[in-house]
């Protein structure tokens, strides 16, 4: 992950004028595109197609222009009768090998386009080698595109997801493409229960364990996505404090040994809570040679682990940590403390307790040193 | 005599209303009565909407009972007679629903309990923000505290979670076509919790809680395959870990900051799969001297962590610090909960925090903050 340069002097209600420009591109750049949808599902037979075409049959009956460019070969009765309801252009036979008709869907120039198997390749010699193109260029054109692709077919993935299958799909598309969609809707669904008799339980299991971990995989890259989504958002209006739903949990850094217990527990708990692991260094001045190798170790654990790793720069300790907590979203902060403090601790508060006063709406996780 | 099997739960989890939970339901329902099975709608709320009326022609409703109250007449679920007509499956809208007073059962859900104890299963939806553990959240997102709540136990143990996934847009698409409100509450809702922004958290609320809720009943398939002999399936993401149980304890106290706490602490415990208790500490000698008022609000609290399926204790000692170390120690204690000390209270922290983080020696400490509302929300 790109670590993000400066955040901590560049507040969010601030953005500076090359921002400003790349946002008024960007929205001149939506008017001109055609909208995309996708219905992301995370196996096949949970419904993707159907919703796709239910949703362009309801577009239709209330006048919108929609035609629909590809279906897939194989489809269940109920998507049968959907498309009865609905104009088709009929895919196009290329060296024995079916493809999506971009020429004849151009001279049509619907408003909407329903493209099914998002993930298809198209054969060689043709203009675009992936149907996620072909889309792409139908977007470009002002046309919209309803889509439906299934959770292994999106390039990120699909290592997670071989994985899990143990089955290995040539056919891809990138997960940045997903990213520009204005809208992503999950089709969820439980993975349905081969009751027959004679199957295997202990099959049966793990067909829907893996089931199972597809869905959540599917459940938690969606919401990753509608995360930037409210992030856009939050930067287009700009809201100071408003986040989403995912734990960010911060582990302050030093030389000390403890720092390597914080980086574990960190990790273990934003895998437990699918969130994100932020590591931040207050410079200190100073270091003798030995904590400088500590802290670099320290440093090195966190990333190991995961964590975009932040050097701080900042006069006070406290104050730098909670601006790039609030900046971050972060949700949890973990500090190590010392016991003990002599009368000028007491006298004026230690940095932990000055932490614990001025985190509001942040957790702040207390551990020995 | 056997006792009778319990009935399977199954919710359908949303983010707002409009986003076709109950639409989604009564689909349910049909394709169960295509299949011959016995189904019977307990409770629904058309809301007036054309295409969910339409939806439930030919399925067997359950007639409401009618409650008085104050002089009007209220129409809740009955119960009573849905246990008499004991289908297979009932169809409830609402599972979030606060019965009118007077009613057998203050809470829709513990109506839905007795269905399942009875063995009938039950088909429900509500949306993410009814859930307990989630109200500080919803609130400081939305500006609305959510009062219908289900405690988080109540859906764990529904056999499956749904999510009716729907984009903000397109709910906006709906609610301003009139789809979702009459049009003369329309223009109310969209300035209120019909904002772009508010709904595309929720959302995403939804979607998390959605994946945790089939994490946490993924079926175990090492145990299994222990005894099988099969090969595990390939491990994701990293090294399994060493399997290190959390103990989560929370210190109660009368001061109202508690609830929040208690429900933060929850959330966290779910999530590690820990267990967690709850305490409050009240010293001996002045037992007389606790005033009736913070009595009264400790023993709500600790009902309230009783509720959310906590176990709770109240521990006497005179130091509370100490009290709260050493029975961490005794019962191995990973992590104490407590709240951030008021503000402006003391020139100095009153040094509770600090004395529990300094006897709790290896236990860690987590303070905290009460949840504000965003400043600026447009």
């Amino acid at each position: 992950m790109e670590v993000e340069k400066h955040t901590v002097n560049t507040p969010l209600h601030r953005p500076d004028p090359d921002q400003l420009l790349r946002q008024v591109q960007a929205e001149e750049e939506c008017e001109r595109r055609g909208r995309l949808k996708v219905f992301l599902g995370y196996a096949s037979g949970v419904g993707k197609s159907f919703r796709m075409l239910d949703e362009g049959r309801r577009r239709s009956e209330r006048g919108e222009d929609v035609v629909v460019g590809a279906i897939q070969a194989k489809i269940s009765p109920e998507v049968e009768a959907l498309l009865a309801k609905l104009e088709v252009i009929p895919l196009r036979d290329c060296d024995g090998l079916k493809v999506m008709d971009l020429p004849a869907i151009f001279r049509r120039r619907p408003g909407i386009c329903l493209v099914d198997g998002l993930a298809y390749d198209n054969p060689p010699g043709l203009r675009n080698s992936k149907r996620w193109q072909d889309v792409e260029e139908l977007l470009s054109c002002g046309i919209s595109v309803i889509t439906a692709v299934n959770l292994q077919f999106i390039e990120e993935k699909q290592q997670q997801v071989e994985a899990i299958t143990g089955k290995h799909v040539a056919e891809t598309v990138p997960e940045s493409f997903l990213r520009t969609a204005d809208e992503i809707e999950v089709v969820d669904a439980p993975p349905e229960v081969a009751a027959h008799r004679g199957v295997d339980a202990e099959r049966e299991l793990s067909r829907q364990h893996r089931l199972s971990e597809l869905r959540e995989i599917a459940l938690l890259l969606a919401a990753d996505i509608v995360d930037r989504q409210l992030e856009a958002y939050i930067a287009r209006h700009g809201i100071e404090q408003l986040w989403g739903a995912q734990e960010r949990i911060l582990v302050c850094i030093t030389p000390r040994a403890s720092a390597a217990r914080m980086i574990e527990s960190g990790r273990r708990n934003v895998e437990r809570f699918h969130g994100e692991l932020f590591a931040g260094y207050v410079g200190q001045p100073h270091l003798s040679a030995e904590d400088q190798q500590a802290l670099e170790r320290n440093l090195q654990l966190a990333r190991t682990a995961g964590a975009q790793v932040e050097i701080l720069e900042g006069e006070n300790f406290v104050d730098t940590i909670l601006r790039f907590a609030r900046e971050h979203g972060i949700t949890q902060i973990f500090a190590g403390h010392s016991p003990g403090g002599g009368l000028w601790t007491r006298l004026f508060g230690s940095p932990v307790d000055r932490l614990i006063r001025r985190a509001d709406g942040i957790d702040i996780h207390l551990f020995p040193h | 005599m056997t006792e009778p099997r319990r009935g399977h739960l199954k919710i359908l989890l949303g983010y707002a209303a409009g986003v076709g939970k109950t639409y989604r339901m009564l689909d349910e329902a049909q394709e169960l009565r295509r299949q011959n099975v016995d189904v019977v709608i307990g409770y629904f709320e058309p809301h007036a909407r054309k295409d969910t009326i339409a939806k439930a022609e030919g399925l067997e409703i359950v007639p409401r009972r009618k409650v008085e109250y104050r002089g009007a007449i209220f129409e809740e679920m009955d119960t009573d007679a849905i246990l008499e007509r004991h289908p297979q499956v009932c169809v409830v809208d609402e599972f979030a629903h606060t019965n009118v007073p007077g009613s057998p059962r203050s809470k829709r859900w513990e109506d839905v309990e007795l269905l399942l104890d009875n063995g009938i299963d039950v088909l429900t939806n509500m949306n993410v923000q009814h859930l307990e553990s989630l109200n500080d959240h919803i609130w400081q997102v939305t500006g609305i505290r959510v009062r219908e709540t289900i405690p988080d136990w109540v859906m764990k143990q529904a056999s499956e979670v749904v999510l009716i996934d729907l984009t903000p847009q397109a709910l906006l698409n709906r609610l301003q076509r009139g789809a979702v409100y009459p049009p003369d509450k329309v223009e109310r809702a969209l300035q209120n919790f019909f904002k772009e922004s508010t709904l595309v958290a929720l959302r995403e609320l939804a979607l998390r809680q959605t994946a945790h809720e089939v994490d946490v009943r993924q079926p175990d398939v090492f145990q299994t395959d222990v005894a099988g002999g099969a090969t595990p399936p390939t491990p994701s993401f990293s090294a399994p870990d060493v399997e290190i149980r959390d103990r989560l304890l929370i210190y109660i106290t009368p001061d109202p900051s508690s609830a929040a706490l208690i429900r933060r602490a929850k959330r966290v415990a779910d999530y590690l799969k820990a267990d967690c208790f709850a305490v409050s500490i009240e010293g001996q000698s002045s037992r007389h001297s606790l005033p009736p008022a913070d009595r009264e609000a400790i023993e709500r609290h600790l009902n309230f962590a009783r509720n959310l399926h906590i176990e709770t204790r109240m521990l006497p000692g005179a130091d509370v610090a100490k009290t709260l170390a050493d029975f961490a120690r005794l019962h191995q204690v990973t992590q104490i909960f407590l709240a951030r000390p008021r503000r402006g209270f003391f020139p100095l922290t009153p040094d509770l925090v600090l004395r529990v983080v300094r006897l709790a020696r290896d236990i860690q400490v987590t303070i905290v903050a009460e949840r504000r509302r965003s400043t600026k929300l447009s």
